[in-house]
């Protein structure tokens, strides 16, 4: 793969820093600090727009500002993988931005600044995270996203919110110190770099004369390390982490943050051991059964929950493992199917949390029991909400069909009935929790002593929320009539293996 | 003298860094004016640190010879010289001295309101000590200033410290003297051995030393260092005298003090007594392991802000003794990397600590809590150091405790595996004091954010947090040839036969 040595992957992760730098400089002027948080949001997207027609042709962006060690350093790389996730965190930040002014103004929220710093921060680590060219770069960023998350989470500090914000903190640091670190620890003794290998998705970086059982202690270490990446059994702290306001509940525990957990998995997976690496010593399909596990059990659990934002975050759990299912498949449709899902993911859930979150606005409740007969004072949220939950459901049309679809190809290339199985059954309980939502809204009434029957002036949320929403609603459904913008960049992960491959399956 | 390389600037560098500090102390006795006093202190300790800044730009890393040598002969009748030279092991900890008086200085400008002239008499002693430890390769010389050392920091907590400051002092004191007791008896049992207290031809000399002579000698030399460092069990002075100490003295105590402790294994411990170093190489490993996790843990409960920096200083000095006695390449360089760390890392919490008490007139943690609201600057600046400490990538100690991990990892999978829970452990108790500092339950407390000389003083420690961080290339070139030399001494002393 030809490489490119520019300065623009720095500048596009260095854009949110400013920003944040920016919104931390004028803490008394509401307005202008909100136009910080926009602009470098779009300035944010478009730089990494720009780069998109490079990588599609095939080549990859890199710049090295600093080097530590030999094999370590500070190193920007954008392939199509990080291209994938830089292009929705921003594209979503933009959005979300709008919705945090409808919020937080709402809602008369304290400590704005510290708010949106930490938001244009948390940003920042994710593009960082996206972008990173090693293993060095990618801890640095991954760690930077909970430093500055916490606040976020913490954000009401009251006791709930600091129990919440605590149970996130051990559980995404204390993870990332005691098995991310000794994992790169040991990948750099085995194989004396911590650069990703520079090309296609098939070839790692480990010699062919690594020591097989410390090469497969190195991946279970990762795994157990990507906490972010909400695999059970270190899920819990994203339930937990639903105390935070809905708006970083949305982008982050939606989007950006345990997007950075998937993508982290899908990262070494795929270009720290590479396909062959993993198939030679057999660790997809057990990484699989582990997604399959988690993927069943959150969505039990989320069938419990009457509290929408915690049956969203279960919902979210499940989900997640998708992606990692797909490309523990090892198969050209499964990796796609998986790598795609960060994208559908992303559209689908935000607008789930957006509404949530605008519910909470107008009605003053997370509970799914006090949301009877809503739809009629807020139909576009609830239009919304519906046409995301089929989404994540993967009904024909929306974009959750499409992963679902190369999912249930990648399982049969796997030649895997059980974990196509597991695909089925965890779509009826995406509908079994789903629906009743839907259903509840529309159809219900209001009982006596709900909010809403109080409420008689019930109306939708603020514009600023409202408009957001709708869009990402939109694209959800642009996405599921038209996979190709998103697909494009996927393929462009590894050309060769995914298109290949993926009509030799069709032809034969 | 073929180990060293005479002087080449043309003034006595190594001397001028050595009495400068002296000649201004007396000086000092004639002023007056407190003021005037602060500030002619702080013009000798910042001339001082420029003095010292050729060593780097003239130090030749490619060669494993003391730089910079001066030899004199002292007392001729028993073989004492007045040696100096410094090599790559110990050129940054003598820059770390120099660079760290005038922080003391300015930090202090304010919190010392008695005996003024007296406290920064102390100061400059201390800066005149700390390059005299690590520049003099005479045995006596070293002993002279490892004494002399203790008398201005004695002081230090006695007379400028807090409540308890006798007990916290008198037990340092003692402390610090059994050491000493030690290592003077490791010294002469030496020369009656080989009859010279010249460090670097102790080294030449190792084949002499049966194995049974090098044990008690590293034993004697062990606990010197091991209560200097300190190592638990020995640590227990630590806690007392940090949290007694003035904001200076803490400083000092631990970003050069505890510094004594490691240079002393890696100077003397290491080549003199190779063999026993590599019999008694596991059990230290599991010491450090021990001080590393214990340390850690104790920090985790303190209430008050000094005790627990205290306590984590106690785990990252276990990890560089963890690394010097892994004896390879990465272990050494990340130890030497990560004493500077630590000192740059540590000393600078222990300057925010004085800059909340300056405020509150309390080190405990719950008085000062919930202050982020009042002092933001102040608290991206604590927040930052305690990122720093905790080893977060992008920052220094990262780089220190990477470097320590791969040696581990490489050597002893179970050991580095063991090591784990302490790096875990340092992530909780200083984000704990971090959350606890910045968000905690506010009483009635209304402070003024920090002025503008906090603010200077703790900005030079900014930059190296990060440029070493980042970029530590330009401090572990200079180490490289002097490390691999150690290793070589090492390795000989290995293959070579001892005399039985």
């Amino acid at each position: 793969m030809e490489t490119i040595i520019t300065i623009k992957p720095v500048l596009a992760v260095l854009i949110a820093l400013v920003a944040s730098l920016l919104i931390m400089a004028t803490p008394k002027k509401p307005n202008l600090r909100e136009t910080w948080s926009i602009l470098g949001a779009v300035a944010t997207f478009l730089t990494i727009l720009s780069m998109m027609p490079v990588i599609l042709s095939g080549k990859a962006l890199e710049f090295t500002p600093f080097v530590i060690l030999p094999g370590i350093s500070l190193k920007f790389r954008v392939d199509a993988l990080g291209l994938l996730f830089g292009i929705i965190a921003s594209f979503l930040w933009i959005l979300v931005t709008f919705y945090n002014i409808g919020y937080m103004r709402s809602l008369k929220e304290h400590a704005q600044t510290r708010y949106y710093f930490c938001f244009a921060m948390a940003i920042f680590g994710a593009i960082g995270v996206a972008f990173s060219g090693n293993l060095f770069t990618l801890y640095l960023f991954y760690e930077l996203i909970t430093i500055f998350t916490y606040p976020l989470v913490a954000h009401h500090q009251d006791e709930e919110s600091y129990e919440g914000a605590r149970k996130y903190m051990v559980y995404l640091t204390g993870t990332a110190k005691s098995f991310f670190l000794p994992a790169i620890i040991m990948t750099y003794i085995l194989a004396g770099t911590l650069d990703f290998a520079p090309s296609g998705i098939l070839h790692g970086i480990f010699p062919a004369t690594a020591n097989p059982l410390l090469v497969k202690i190195t991946y279970v270490l990762y795994l157990a390390g990507f906490a972010k990446a909400a695999m059970m059994p270190f899920h819990n702290w994203l339930p937990s982490a639903m105390v935070a306001p809905t708006p970083v509940s949305a982008l982050l525990h939606a989007v950006a943050v345990v997007k950075a957990g998937v993508f982290c998995t899908s990262r070494v997976m795929l270009s720290v051991f590479g396909v062959e690496l993993m198939n030679t010593l057999n660790l997809g399909i057990p990484t699989a059964y582990v997604a399959a596990f988690t993927i069943l059990m959150a969505s039990v659990i989320a069938l419990t929950k009457d509290d929408l934002k915690a049956r969203l975050a279960y919902s979210t759990v499940s989900q997640l493992s998708y992606v990692i299912l797909g490309v523990a498949l090892l198969t050209p449709s499964g990796v796609t199917g998986g790598l795609i899902h960060i994208a559908n993911h992303a559209f689908s859930k935000i607008t789930l949390f957006m509404c949530a979150g605008s519910i909470y606005v107008s009605l003053h409740t997370k509970k799914i029991s006090e949301m009877g007969g809503i739809a009629k004072q807020m139909p576009f949220t609830i239009a919304a909400f519906s046409i995301a939950a089929m989404s994540m459901i993967g009904v024909p049309l929306v974009c959750g069909f499409v992963t679902k679809w190369y999912l249930a190809i990648g399982t049969m290339q796997a030649n895997n009935k059980i974990l196509l199985v597991v695909l089925l059954a965890s779509t009826i309980l995406n509908t079994g929790y789903f629906f009743p939502v839907i259903i509840k809204t529309i159809f219900g009434k209001p009982r006596e002593g709900d909010p809403g029957a109080k409420h008689s002036g019930l109306h939708e949320a603020p514009v600023y929320m409202v408009i957001p929403l709708l869009l990402t609603a939109t694209a959800s459904v642009l996405m599921g009539l038209y996979p190709d913008y998103f697909m494009n960049i996927v393929k462009s992960v590894d050309p060769d293996y995914l298109m290949n491959t993926l009509k030799a399956v069709f032809t034969s | 003298m073929d180990f060293l390389i005479p002087n080449q600037l043309n003034y006595p560098i190594l001397s001028v860094l050595i009495f400068a500090p002296l000649a201004g102390a007396i000086v000092l006795f004639m002023i007056r004016n407190e003021t005037v006093a602060r500030i002619w202190t702080l013009l000798v300790s910042l001339a001082v640190f420029v003095l010292s800044l050729p060593l780097y730009f003239n130090f030749d890393p490619s060669t494993t010879k003391y730089q910079f040598g001066e030899h004199t002969a002292w007392i001729p009748a028993f073989n004492i010289n007045y040696t100096l030279g410094i090599d790559g092991i110990s050129l940054l900890l003598v820059l770390l001295s120099t660079f760290l008086i005038p922080i003391c200085v300015l930090a202090s400008w304010k919190y010392i309101d008695k005996r003024v002239k007296e406290f920064h008499f102390c100061l400059l002693l201390m800066g005149s000590a700390c390059v005299g430890i690590f520049s003099s390769l005479d045995f006596v010389l070293f002993y002279i200033f490892w004494e002399a050392m203790l008398i201005p920091m004695y002081l230090l907590i006695a007379v400028w410290g807090g409540p308890e400051k006798v007990y916290a002092s008198i037990k340092f004191f003692i402390y610090t003297m059994v050491g000493s007791v030690f290592l003077l008896v490791a010294m002469i049992a030496l020369y009656l051995k080989v009859g010279t207290f010249c460090i670097p031809e102790l080294m030449t000399q190792t084949h002499l030393f049966s194995f049974n002579f090098q044990f008690w000698v590293f034993l004697a030399f062990g606990i010197a260092f091991a209560i200097k460092v300190p190592m638990a069990p020995f640590h227990t002075w630590l806690p007392a005298a940090h949290v007694q100490a003035p904001t200076a003295g803490s400083v000092l105590l631990a970003s050069v003090l505890l510094k004594m402790g490691t240079y002393g294994f890696l100077r003397f411990c290491l080549p003199i007594t190779p063999n026993a170093s590599m019999y008694f190489a596991p059990y230290i490993l599991i010491i450090s392991i021990c001080s590393i996790v214990y340390g850690g843990y104790v920090a985790l409960g303190q209430s008050d802000m000094k005790k627990l920096i205290a306590y984590s200083s106690v785990a990252h000095m276990g990890f560089v003794t963890l690394g010097i006695f892994l004896f390879n390449k990465y272990g050494l360089e990340g130890a030497i990397l990560q004493m500077i760390n630590h000192g740059i890392t540590t000393g600078a919490l222990f300057l925010c600590v004085g800059i909340i008490y300056e405020r509150s007139h309390s080190r405990l943690i719950a008085d000062n809590s919930g202050i982020a609201k009042i002092m933001p600057i102040y608290i991206g600046f604590f927040g930052f150091f305690c990122l720093s400490s905790m080893a977060f990538p992008g920052t220094n100690s990262f780089v220190g405790e990477l470097l320590v991990l791969l040696g581990v990892f490489t050597d002893h999978k179970l050991i580095g595996a063991l090591s784990i829970p302490g790096v875990v452990l340092a992530a909780a108790y200083m984000l704990h004091l971090l959350q606890r500092i910045a968000w905690g339950k506010k009483g009635k407390i209304n402070f003024p954010d920090m002025n503008i000389r906090e603010v200077i003083y703790l900005t030079p420690l900014v930059i190296f947090v990060l440029w070493i961080g980042f970029a530590p290339g330009p401090f572990l070139d200079v180490m490289h040839a002097s490390v691999g030399h150690l290793m070589d001494q090492l390795q000989t002393a290995g293959a070579v036969a001892l005399v039985k």
